[in-house]
């Protein structure tokens, strides 16, 4: 109860600090829009009209997927510039619940690119937007931003004991679009490609979101996004453990 | 009785490297085999110049920074094995402006800690209200902090570190860069603290605070605590000093130096004033040393020269000084 509080409050202090930043906001509300554009575009030059739904659906996951990465990084960053993480590091619970919300808080925010996404293509691209399983596409949309979250805090786990692993992050916004299958389908990738895909908790939680949009079984890829997830917690369960005393042993918690 | 606070030889040392073919690591000692204890209800004070080492003791006091080597307890808890557990006991307070969420309120930076610290639900809003009133924040506390004054934002800190009720807080210059008048305030409420039985640790520059704060008052400089004592016994250091305080205006470094090797003179400080610069001269009482100084001021321009008794900054100037 008192974790689940934990996350909860910290998700909404979250959630609220990113919503009073101008600049985040006018990146979160315009670069989705962008993504939904050119997708638009580039699928709808093609055959099959249900790759347009689908680019839709990619567009949006990549826009949750840019603000998790920079906001779930950058949250540790941020924290250590503006003195804060000290504070955090050195508050009773577990340092990995405490910056879990921070990681969840950005992928929420990240909720947006899809909604505004799928907004956008149908008013100004008049766009359809008809789920087959709409009671499961409600479900798969928070599995998959619950994946994107663990898998956020992972990388969150690196910019504890290092000053510069945004360098890791700029890194990884591109490569993760594509091994999720977010741009393309991952059958059209390298059969390698995939291994690394299906190793990606957001992999499954998008699949699960285009079977609740296309049809077919939601209820296996959201298993295996959440499975993944608990996997990820495992991982940065006992990253943190390790980077957090390195980090005091180093002195590398504030800037100074 | 078992001491709130107790550090034993307590070492840090920093690793820094540089070059990006050829690496070349640094070591600095920091802290430098510092021992020293409080007892439940003092007002502990640890005094030193820029970089010796107060903030990283109190580092490794809250957990932050690892010892290199030595051990230090705060309520018979380990700061390295118990860490968990001394975290929830102790509350701590950094000087300056950094440290807050600048875009929210203070409200909801106080409920955030608050859930951090394991307050009650239901009792963190009278909390909350509680130390707003205690720093005098209240009905300021729905504004956002990048709007407040270095002073609202050190009385913000202060409430954060108390939200738990912790027994024992550790105030790194709690009142650095804060107007006098507020500067007060925040020494008010740091006496009150004590008043309310908790043991508090204080590092500051202000030795006028120390002298009216604190119950003990270790000095550390480069890493090692040079002296420790009550005020009174800090005091009797120089009680055999006298100080002549010259005010000089645009006085160069050489004739510093020069006056400082002149005979019979302990130590010099200097204090800038703005235009002015107001030496004070110590050197043993009954030694009349006045008109040999000011005639080695020749082309000094000289404001007011007076003679007085040391204080305890003088106390702290030789210890330093002799460091």
């Amino acid at each position: 109860m008192r974790v689940a509080r934990l996350v909860w409050v910290g998700l909404v202090f979250r959630v609220k600090e990113l919503t009073r930043s101008g600049l985040f906001v006018f990146t979160s509300v315009i670069e989705p829009l962008i993504f939904a554009t050119l997708t638009y575009y580039l699928f709808s030059a093609g055959s099959r009209p249900e790759t347009v739904i689908y680019s839709a659906l990619g567009a949006g996951m990549m826009g949750i997927w840019t603000s998790t990465l920079f906001a779930s990084g950058g949250a540790i960053s941020w924290q250590r510039w503006q003195g804060t993480l000290e504070l955090l590091v050195a508050a009773p619970p577990a340092f990995l619940l405490v910056i879990f919300p921070l990681t969840l808080g950005s992928a929420t925010i990240g909720l947006y690119s899809l909604t505004a996404t799928l907004a956008w293509e149908r008013v100004v691209f008049g766009l359809p937007f008809d789920p087959v399983h709409p009671f499961q596409f409600v479900l798969a949309v928070p599995t998959m931003i619950f994946g994107l979250g663990a898998l956020g805090l992972v990388i969150a786990t690196s910019f504890v004991l290092y000053r510069n692993a945004n360098a890791l992050s700029n890194m990884l916004e591109f490569p993760v679009w594509l091994a999720t299958g977010v741009i393309v389908p991952l059958s059209l990738l390298p059969g390698w490609t995939s291994v690394i895909g299906w190793m990606l908790a957001p992999t499954w939680g998008f699949e699960a979101m285009r079977r609740s949009v296309f049809g077919g079984d939601v209820w296996a890829p959201m298993g295996m996004c959440l499975a993944l997830s608990a996997v990820y917690f495992g991982i940065a369960w006992y990253l943190m453990g390790i980077f957090e005393r390195r980090a005091r042993e180093r002195a590398t918690l504030s800037l100074a | 009785m078992t001491p709130v606070v107790e550090v034993r030889d307590l070492r840090r040392t920093y690793r820094t490297s540089t070059g990006i073919v050829k690496r070349r690591s640094i070591e600095i000692e920091a802290v430098r085999g510092v021992s020293f204890e409080i007892a439940e209800g003092e007002l502990f004070g640890l005094l030193g110049p820029n970089g010796a080492g107060k903030t990283t003791t109190i580092k490794m006091l809250i957990t932050l920074l690892i010892p290199t080597s030595g051990t230090a307890h705060v309520l018979g808890l380990d700061v390295v094995k118990d860490a968990h557990e001394v975290r929830k006991r102790i509350g701590y307070v950094f000087g300056g402006d950094r440290g807050l969420y600048e875009r929210l309120s203070a409200y909801d930076n106080l409920r955030y800690f608050a859930e951090l610290y394991g307050v009650p639900p239901r009792n963190q809003r009278r909390r909350i209200e509680e130390l707003l009133d205690l720093v005098g924040l209240e009905g300021r506390e729905k504004e956002r902090v990048e709007g407040y004054s270095r002073g609202m934002r050190q009385r913000l800190h202060i409430a954060r570190g108390l939200l738990h009720d912790p027994p024992v807080v550790f105030l790194d210059e709690p009142t650095i860069g804060v107007d006098p008048v507020g500067a007060r305030d925040l020494r008010a409420t740091i006496a009150s603290l004590t008043e309310s039985g908790k043991t508090v640790l204080l590092t500051t520059h202000y030795m006028f605070e120390a002298d009216s704060l604190c119950n003990r008052i270790a000095v550390i400089n480069k890493g090692v605590i040079v002296a420790e004592g009550t005020p009174s016994d800090l005091k009797s250091i120089v009680a055999d000093k006298t100080v002549v305080e010259i005010e000089t205006f645009g006085i160069a470094p050489e004739t510093i130096e020069r006056l400082r090797q002149a005979p019979g003179v302990t130590s010099i400080s200097v204090e800038e004033r703005e235009q002015a610069q107001v030496l004070h001269v110590q050197s043993a009482k009954g030694l009349e040393l006045t008109q040999e100084l000011l005639g080695m001021l020749n082309g000094t321009a000289v404001g007011r020269v007076a003679a007085r008794e040391p204080t305890l900054e003088d106390a702290y100037v030789a210890l330093v000084d002799a460091a």
